[in-house]
């Protein structure tokens, strides 16, 4: 407020009139300024769209919309032909399995940080913790997954090697939890404690109020939650990478190894070149494409809520 | 005034008059509730212990190895590492190239995406109810949902192959600024609405011009709030190797030019991961990287949530 | 007056709460509590050795400044002020023979029902299904018949029934903040309490939609045993027929609503009604 003070002073020694165009004209440079900021962020979105869909145009013109239905994946000379269903099918049976894996914990630690503990400081150690996971690199978790949770899984008879959709659905569903619960703590902290008030008052019991109270409420910004984190949890790279075999088939069931869209363009990108480089783009246009669809479903239905 | 109790006395449901419920049926509502709040209880601990887990496993395979030389040493080649391994030695070097690569990206990075990301933050802020604005909110989010993949390919079709015609720092930096980016609009719209409208209207009572009142007023402000969200970016891009992976991949020595590819010490875990050789390298690193990681984390939040003027 | 002026506190308490009994030739009181007191964890007596008798099918009110704990007197009453952590209560609550604070805390919300401040129906829930919520949320199922016959009472009741039957099965967002206030009240009436709890439940409202509630209440008490908290003289004038005057916590009059307001045993109760302190 001083330097504010201070400088109106000084530019009192000026004519006033000099003062108002200083205003004036500082002011809608300053508006030009952040509007071309703005700009740029609008410009990076319709380039990468842009970029996306020209690095594909080889593959599109190729394969047309066979390649999101072909199951093959050649890179050998004179007989190429690729085909994206495997990853397709890699990536979302990863990433439901995370989610059904995921739901269960992310529910239980919401209700106990947002409902039983509410306001505790054990409520505030949890949703930390919790908080950390999603701090944890992505690498970081495929080391673990890799060294730690793949032995574990061998020991158990469930995979030879212990790759596979299970040991990736594990650890991408620790990975996604966070995201998971933190919005549906917001959610359920929303529900106004009069309504709750009034079932106690009536006689519930707490597991009742939850029931009939909360969880109505809080319904929608749940289900946008766990829409979100499956989102994260298509995306995800290198942990899936690391864990899933990386073996071009179509997992034919949990144990099973397989790819993802985002970890066969990690294997294969650094080497590919023509028409396989451009299949691989396409690959990443389809997941911009998927991520960004779910994205916007989350969204929508918290905008809905508020 | 009568019209209660003969209107009462016309109903003959008998239910509500019964006086309590059974016992059982209380004794089993309470079961289940307490059931309920057992497995609430149990799951989070589930959760909980999975952070113990990872968190603990790592550091206690990793800070054995983590001295001097880690520091200050570059990654050694496959061969010396083998010959180390066989002889049953320390396998000598650092990653010294990773820390030093991974600075220069983040701060790359940073320099580009802050200004921007705080322009446009204040631009939404500023204009929160024009229709433009909400786009631009929305365009933020979504491509903050991308995933780092394929804002690695963005970087490699921008840069690796029309600028530097290989990989370089400067890829890898634009496709870190990217991600960062989004991460930093939200954080300085949500820091800027946090500082009372009155603060605002009392420095535009006051005279003052729209510029001086951003940056002397809000900006200040808000600051811990800023610092906040930087952090937080930071903290985020610094542990991704997906990216990096398709713009710079690797440099076994320290280079400051920034056309030439450059190690990031998720890359040189990556390395390590795939060699037999130098595999017990992994866990000093990952350590490093995550202790790191997760400190900027915390002290981030620590930030946003200490001054909230 | 002036001479009770030089008595203390207590023996003055003592004299009014013989008075009391004295009015009361049979026991027709549904609600007796005794020396109740009520602490916060840092050692503050919200509700300080209170005793009174509540008569069956009257209007009660409680009045006083704020803070003056006759909110958590009243949620005392159904064991609400349970539901926050730290609180301490000493004392008996005796609801007919039974002590409440031996009881189920499901069976006593049964038997005593509130209302309160803002009106609160569940949001989530149809009209018809927020007048039998109680029933749901304690697992009782009923048949459809009874179900209906539950819902149809209750709105008649409260007067809402013709304004509401055509849209039972709507969420009822339409309903003006006086109609929610009775929706709640038909909620609490679906299980025929012994007695109603009414926490300032029209200081959220206009004048009209006051008024409405007041005559309803009027017109509940011949079935049901009311007890309302208001910081609104008036009210309490108009509708009651017994009120409690509570300051920092003691319970310093209690009388029928006449006497109260016509001549006030004690200096705070006339200092407060006659507006020298809120």
């Amino acid at each position: 407020m001083f330097i504010l003070s201070l400088g109106i002073r000084e530019q009192y020694e000026i004519s006033l009139l000099q003062l108002i165009l200083m205003q004036v004209n500082s002011d809608k440079i300053l508006k030009r300024v952040l509007f071309a900021a703005s700009l740029v962020i609008l410009l990076i979105a319709a380039a990468m769209i842009f970029s996306l869909f020209k690095g594909s145009l080889p593959s599109i013109s190729r394969f047309g919309w066979g390649f999101l239905f072909s199951p093959e994946w050649d890179p050998t000379q004179g007989r190429e032909h690729y085909g994206a269903l495997l990853f397709i099918v890699g990536t979302l049976l990863t990433s439901i399995v995370a989610l059904i894996i995921a739901l269960p914990l992310a529910f239980f630690t919401s209700l106990f940080v947002a409902e039983y503990f509410r306001g505790t400081k054990i409520a505030a150690i949890v949703s930390t913790l919790v908080d950390l996971l999603a701090g944890i690199p992505s690498i970081i978790y495929g080391l673990w997954g890799f060294y730690m949770l793949r032995p574990f899984i061998v020991s158990l008879g469930l995979s030879p090697q212990g790759f596979g959709v299970l040991t990736s659905a594990l650890v991408l569903a620790i990975m996604v939890v966070p995201y998971a619960t933190s919005l549906s703590n917001n959610t359920i902290m929303m529900v106004p404690n009069e309504l709750k008030e009034a079932a106690y008052s009536l006689g519930a019991t707490r597991l009742e109020v939850i029931r009939n109270v909360i969880l109505p409420s809080a319904r929608s910004g749940m289900a946008a939650s766990y829409i979100l984190a499956f989102g994260r949890a298509i995306g995800e790279t290198l942990a899936v990478t690391m864990l899933i075999g990386n073996e071009n088939i179509i997992p034919k069931g949990l144990c099973s190894t397989g790819n993802t869209m985002a970890s066969v363009i990690a294997n294969q990108f650094g080497e590919a070149s023509g028409l396989q480089l451009s299949s691989l783009i396409e690959i990443g246009l389809l997941l911009f494409v998927i991520t960004t669809l779910i994205n916007a479903a989350g969204k929508y239905i918290i905008k809905k809520i508020a | 005034m009568d019209q209660t109790t003969t209107l009462n006395k016309k109903y003959t449901s008998s239910l509500s008059d019964k006086e309590d419920s059974s016992n059982l049926l209380i004794q089993s509502r309470k079961l289940k509730d307490r059931l309920f709040k057992i497995a609430a209880m149990v799951f989070s601990f589930i959760t909980i212990g999975m952070v113990f887990l990872i968190i603990g496993s790592l550091l206690a395979k990793g800070l054995r190895q983590i001295n001097w030389a880690f520091f200050t040493q570059v990654a050694p080649d496959t061969f010396s590492a083998m010959m180390a391994k066989s002889s049953g030695q320390v396998i000598p070097g650092g990653i010294v190239n990773g820390i030093l690569g991974s600075i220069y990206l983040v701060a790359l990075a940073s320099a580009m995406a802050v200004p921007f990301g705080i322009l446009i933050g204040v631009y939404v802020y500023e204009n929160s109810k024009k229709r433009y604005a909400a786009i631009i909110r929305d365009i933020a989010d979504i491509l903050q949902g991308v995933p780092s993949i394929v804002i690695g390919i963005i970087a490699y079709i921008w840069i690796v192959v029309p600028l530097t015609k290989g990989y370089s720092v400067f890829a890898g930096s634009v496709a870190l600024a990217i991600m960062m980016l989004p991460l930093i609009v939200r954080s300085t719209e949500e820091s800027l609405k946090m500082v009372p409208e009155t603060l605002k209207e009392a420095a535009i009572a006051l005279g003052a011009p729209y510029y001086k009142v951003i940056l002397r007023v809000l900006i200040p402000s808000s600051f811990s709030g800023l610092m906040g969200g930087i952090l937080l970016a930071i903290s985020r891009v610094l542990g991704e190797t997906a990216p990096l992976m398709l713009t710079t991949l690797g440099n076994p020595q320290v280079n400051w030019h920034i056309e030439k590819p450059i190690s990031a010490v998720p890359l040189l875990i990556w390395q390590f991961y795939n060699d037999p050789n130098m595999v017990d390298l992994i866990w000093s690193s990952a350590v490093f990287l995550m202790g790191f990681v997760l400190i900027l984390n915390l002290t981030s939040r620590w930030i946003c949530a200490r001054k909230k003027i | 007056m002036c001479q009770e002026k030089n008595i203390t506190d207590k023996q003055f308490f003592n004299k009014y709460s013989n008075m009391t009994e004295m009015n009361d030739k049979k026991d027709d009181s549904i609600l007796s509590i005794e020396r109740l007191s009520i602490r916060y964890s840092d050692d503050k007596l919200a509700v300080k050795d209170v005793s009174a008798k509540v008569k069956k099918k009257t209007i009660t009110a409680i009045m006083g400044p704020s803070g003056c704990g006759k909110t958590t007197l009243l949620r005392a009453i159904n064991r609400m002020h349970e539901l926050y952590p730290d609180i301490h209560t000493e004392g008996k609550i005796m609801l007919g023979d039974e002590n409440i604070y031996e009881m189920s805390t499901i069976n006593l919300r049964r038997r005593i029902g509130m209302v309160f401040q803002r009106p609160n129906p569940f949001p989530t829930m149809s009209i018809y299904d927020n007048v039998i919520a109680g029933y749901k949320l304690n697992g009782i199922h009923l048949k459809r018949s009874e179900r209906d016959e539950i819902v149809e009472r209750s709105l008649k009741n409260v007067a809402l029934w013709d304004e509401v039957k055509d849209s039972l099965h709507s969420r009822g967002n339409f309903l003006s903040g006086g109609q929610q206030q009775r929706l709640c009240v038909a909620r609490t009436l679906a299980f025929k309490p012994k007695i109603i709890l009414l926490d300032e439940p029209t200081s959220a409202l206009d004048p009209i939609s006051t008024a409405k509630i007041e005559d309803l209440l009027v017109e509940l008490k011949q079935e049901y045993t009311i007890i309302l908290v208001t910081h609104n003289m008036s009210q309490a004038a108009r509708i009651s027929d017994n009120a409690m005057f509570m300051y920092l916590g003691e319970l310093v009059e209690y009388d029928s609503t006449k006497d109260m307001f016509t001549n006030p045993r004690d200096p705070r109760t006339e200092a407060y009604l006659t507006g020298k302190f809120g």
